[in-house]
Order: C-alpha cells, then structure tokens, then sequence
C-alpha cells in the first residue's frame, strides 16, 4: 500500500517539470487534446477524489434513499400508532411491548429460531455430504452439479407450490408412496398439522438450499491440495478420520461464512412460509416476517408490524457483527 | 491413490449420489406431470388401486391453454423480465463503478463506506418492507413497474459491487499504470482498459443479479396490486387461487413456464452463476 502511494507521488512529481511546472498544463501534454471543456473534466477527473465521489454517487443516493431512509422511517413507524391512512402519533414502546406480550407473536418468535436452527443444521450437514461426493471425479459431473443447483434458482415461491402440491391433504403423491410400500396406514397431516407443518417447512428450506451450501463449499474443497489426504491416507488415517483432521479445518473459514449468509436468509424468510402454510395451521408455523406481513400489510396496522419486524434485528446484529469481525481477522492475517 | 473395492464405491458414493439427485429434481418432475394431466387423473383417491402417479397414458395441453386464456400469464412473464433486465442494468452500472471506486481510488472514508456497502448486502428486504411500501406510496410509485425497479438494485448493488471488487483486486495495478503513462486519463483507463477485462466478473454479477430478480417476492407482492402489473411469482400466488381452490393443472403449468426462462438462462452460463454464487460469498 505504502508503495503505491511513494510511485504515484514520485509519477505526478516527474510528471510536473515535463508539462511546464503548474498543474493546468499537465493536460496539454497528454496526445489527445481536447476542447477547452473537456479538458477541464479530464482534470476534474484526475483527482482520485473527486473521481471516487461521483463514482459512488449512484450507489450511495439509491442504498440512501431505499435502505437508510426506510431504515429510519420504519424505527418512526414502530414508535407510532400509524395505520393505513390515519397518520401516526408517538406512541413510545407500546407496540414493542403488545407485540411482546401477544401470544401468536411468541409463538412466531419462537418458531424463527427452531426454524432457522434446524433449516441451518441440515442444510450444513446435507450440503457437507453432497459436495464431498461432488469432489470426486466422475461421468457426468458438469450435468449432475448443474442440476443439483436448480433448487437454488428456480423461484421458490414456484417451487414451493410443488411441494405444497406433493404435501396435499387428499392428493399427496407422498402419502401414496409411504402406504404403498407399507410405511403407514393412514394419511400424514403434512400440513393441517402445526407440528408437522413446521418440519415441512423446514424440509423444504433444506431442500432449497442445500444446493448453495454443497457448491460453496465444493468451490472451497477444490483450493485442497490433495497431496495432504494422499500424505495422510499413508500415515494410515481413515476416511472419518482424513475428514475430520485435515479437510475440515481448512474447510472452516468458508462453512462459517456460508452459514452466517444461511442463518441471515433463513430467519428472515418470508416466501416459503406464505406460500406452504400462509402462517397456519392456527398461526402454528408464523415467522417473524410473515406475522409483519399479517399485522402491517394484511390488517393494515403498520406500526405494530415494523415493530414486529424490526425483532429481527438485534439477532442479524450479532449475525453481522461476527461476519465482520471475521472478515477483519483475514485481513488482518 | 487409494484403490476402492467397487461394493464400496456404490454405498459410498453412487447411492447416496442417486438419492440426492431423485430429492433434487424430483419436485420438478411432479411440476410437469402435474401440468400435462388431465383433471379427471389429478383428483383421484389417494388409495386407488388404479393410480398411476408416476406418469399418465393421457397428456393435455388444457392446463396451459387455460393459463393463457384465463389469466394474464404473458404479461406477468413480459414485466418479470422486463424488471429484471432494468434493475439488473442499473445494479450493474452501479456496482461497476462504485467497486472500482472502492477497489482502486484513494479517497477519505473508504473503509467506513465499504463496510456499510457490505452491510446493506446483509439487511434482507424483509426487515424494510413496511416502511418502503409508505415510502413507495408517497413518491407515486405504487403499483408501477419503477417500484420494483428502484427498490430491487437495493440488495443487487452490494452483491454487485461486492463481487467486482474482489474482481479489480485480482487485475495487476500494472495494466493501468501502463495506460496511464501512455497518456490515457484515469477515466479512461478504467473504462477503455479495466473494464474490458472485467467482462467474466461483470457477466457472473449480471447472472446472478437477473434470477435474484427473477426470484423476487414480497416486495412486488406489497408494491403491485392491478392483475396485469404482477410479476410471475406474484401473479401465480394471488390470481390463480379463487377461494380456496387450487387449480393444480393450472398452477403447476404457470410454474414450469414461470421456471424456465430462468432455467434456460442458468444452463447457458452454469460457470458464471457458479463463479458469481461463490463470489458472492468470499468476497
């Protein structure tokens, strides 16, 4: 960095006596002049400042206006008894504290976390499998791994009405599969039932994305060279033991940085629960967004839901706290 | 290497393989067959000793005809793509020069702003969508496609940004000091020299912004609300469901051909989708 710095100032210091000594003809010297206008940009744009400003000017006014502002305005929002057109007067904590005390809200509460948990834990351990089987070399593995990502990109709100399709309470092709090879009796409630419908759910979170993780961290498990596993299989270590000692450590830094994106994804997910079970059956499988969605947009009561949804933040706080202290660990290194 | 006793080799690998490729796509198989299955084959007990589940002897099309005659399907599609290809555009455009910015120039609070651009690629669109739905109202924007338009490049630009500045970091300084002591301007250094090369990271970038747009969901749930302004997804929740009825031959036919533009889109540039996923989190 420092080294930079000393050969640009030793440039622009050779660079001076060449074009005359002031810092307007330094443009002259260059092999394409201008016009008088556009010489004058060229400079303006020579300054790494200026330059950098108006480059980030775009990024900076659109990130302003719809993320800051919003930001802002939704802490108003929650502080208010605002609802769809009645302006709002400062209510103080109030819908915090309703919020708190409202029973669906600690259902929903509590589902976020056993939600985002168990999404969490399977998609690690699934999409940990599936990338150790996709390291290995094979006919067909361009195609196989292209498929395998399709979870991953089809929008889910489409594929989760497949699911909810598979999962229905008359028709579900997967009853009809248990019974026939004589796994049950009598139909499951996949998701007329709360409990049930919760590890549906979660299911079909897993299922979405796993895909993600397996291709993460395949991209991680190819920078391992694989003369450590060759140098350990010689030493007599076993598969388990290769895993454990010498892929998974250097496997760490990428995993932890790809469930901290997961765990963000998966709390505040929103589409999949609408669409399988709309927040039923009796509000038993609510997340945070979607009892929001329920109470800020459905009900119209835009107070209490961005109070509710701003109960996300002081988890994804952490979340993000960790990833950047992370980030500034391996910069550091 | 370690030679494997072929027994091994399927229990440990080409089994497991199988199993997680049937889970994979089987989902998509049942989208189809739904769609090309005559109603009266759909709505048949679940214990019928007759039932064929796998396939059918009696494809239609009439789920797909209905689909085109009884909804506005084609104009969800057209403004779906149509909002992505805009937003994608302007994430692009955006992110380009804002990670070169952050990648290349000097310039005081650096550091504090590519942080903050990071962390806005952190805030999902579900904590902001009371109040940008007001916001949205206020400035007019209710209900027209520049809702979506304007508020999607707010979780596509950090992606974007984040992605082709790790990109610049990996061209050599060199290139552009060459340019520049050639006489070109720092403008056009980077336009004419450090651009072209970043054409692999714009394109992964471009990709992976486009099906994230694709994707999309409650922000045009919460923004649109005229039939013929929705976007695929939206469309396919709120206006193919009457009361509580499903039309599952329907339904399933709106998500195939809502997945496949996507789809095809994905297949023609695995490698730069796979590039901008791994990217995206790496940095």
């Amino acid at each position: 960095m420092g080294g930079r710095r000393a050969q640009e100032d030793l440039r622009v210091s050779v660079k001076k006596p060449i074009a005359g000594g002031t810092n307007g003809a330094a443009v002259v010297a260059l092999p394409h002049p201008g016009t008088q206008r556009t010489r004058r940009l060229t400079r303006f744009l020579e300054s790494e400042r200026l330059l950098a400003s108006l480059l980030l000017a775009p990024t900076v006014v659109l990130l302003g206006t719809f993320i800051a502002y919003p930001f802002v305005s939704g802490v108003w929002l929650s502080l208010s008894d605002t609802s769809v057109g009645n302006v709002g007067h400062f209510v103080g904590l109030k819908n915090f504290a309703k919020a708190w005390d409202d029973s669906i809200f600690q259902q929903a509460f509590r589902n976020t976390f056993f939600y985002t948990f168990w999404a969490t834990i399977f998609k690690l351990a699934l999409g940990m499998w599936l990338a150790l089987l996709l390291n290995r070399s094979f006919r067909g593995k361009r195609l196989v791994r292209a498929s395998m990502l399709l979870p991953f990109i089809i929008p889910t709100v489409l594929s989760t009405f497949a699911w909810r399709w598979m999962f229905d309470p008359t028709f579900s092709v997967l009853n009809w599969l248990l019974f026939r090879t004589g796994f049950i009796v009598n139909k499951i409630p996949f998701l007329s039932d709360g409990v049930y419908g919760m590890w549906c759910a979660i299911a079909v979170n897993t299922w979405r994305g796993m895909p993600f993780f397996a291709i993460t961290l395949l991209a991680g498990l190819q920078t391992i060279n694989p003369d450590l596993h060759e140098a350990a299989s010689l030493d007599g270590a076993n598969g388990w033991q290769r895993f454990w000692h010498v892929t998974w450590p250097l496997l760490k830094p990428v995993t932890l940085v790809v469930v901290v994106f997961s765990i963000i994804q998966t709390f505040s997910d929103f589409q999949l629960i609408y669409v399988l079970t709309g927040g039923g059956p009796a509000n038993a499988t609510h997340l945070l967004a979607t009892y929001a969605y329920q109470v800020g947009v459905a009900t119209g009561l835009l107070g209490e839901g961005a109070a509710i949804s701003l109960f996300m933040l002081p988890v994804l706080f952490v979340v993000v706290w960790v990833q950047l202290r992370y980030l500034r660990r391996l910069e550091g290194a | 290497m370690v030679i494997e006793k072929p027994w091994k080799r399927w229990v440990y690998f080409y089994i497991p393989l199988t199993v997680f490729l049937i889970g994979t796509l089987f989902p998509f198989y049942w989208m189809l067959i739904t769609a090309i299955r005559p109603d009266a084959e759909l709505y048949r007990s679940w214990r019928a000793v007759t039932n064929t589940p796998f396939w059918t002897l009696h494809p239609t099309l009439e789920h797909f005809r209905d689909l085109f005659e009884k909804t506005t399907f084609p104009h969800w599609l057209w403004n779906t793509f149509f909002i992505a290809v805009v937003s994608t555009g302007i994430s692009l455009f955006c992110g380009l020069l804002a990670g070169y910015a952050l990648a290349r120039l000097k310039f005081p609070m650096a550091g504090a702003l590519g942080t903050s651009i990071f962390v806005t690629y952190l805030v999902p669109p579900t904590l902001l969508f009371i109040p940008l739905a007001d916001i949205i109202r206020n400035f007019q924007l209710g209900n027209t496609p520049w809702a979506l338009i304007l508020t999607y490049p707010t979780f596509l630009i950090p992606f974007c940004t984040w992605l082709l500045m790790g990109y610049f970091k990996t061209i050599p300084k060199e290139l552009e000091e060459c340019a520049r002591i050639d006489g070109a301007t720092r403008f056009g250094a980077m336009v004419r020299i450090i651009f072209p090369i970043a054409v692999p990271g714009i394109l992964s970038a471009g990709i992976f912004a486009f099906t994230l747009s694709w994707n999309e969901f409650i922000y045009a749930l919460v923004f649109l609300s005229s039939p013929e302004r929705k976007t695929v997804p939206v469309g396919v929740v709120s206006e193919m469901i009457r009361g509580d009825i499903y039309f599952w031959g329907q339904l399933m036919a709106g998500a195939l051909l809502g997945s496949i533009p996507v789809a095809l889109v994905y297949s023609f540039f695995v490698e730069y989708y796979v590039t901008g996923l791994t990217g995206s989190v790496k940095g």
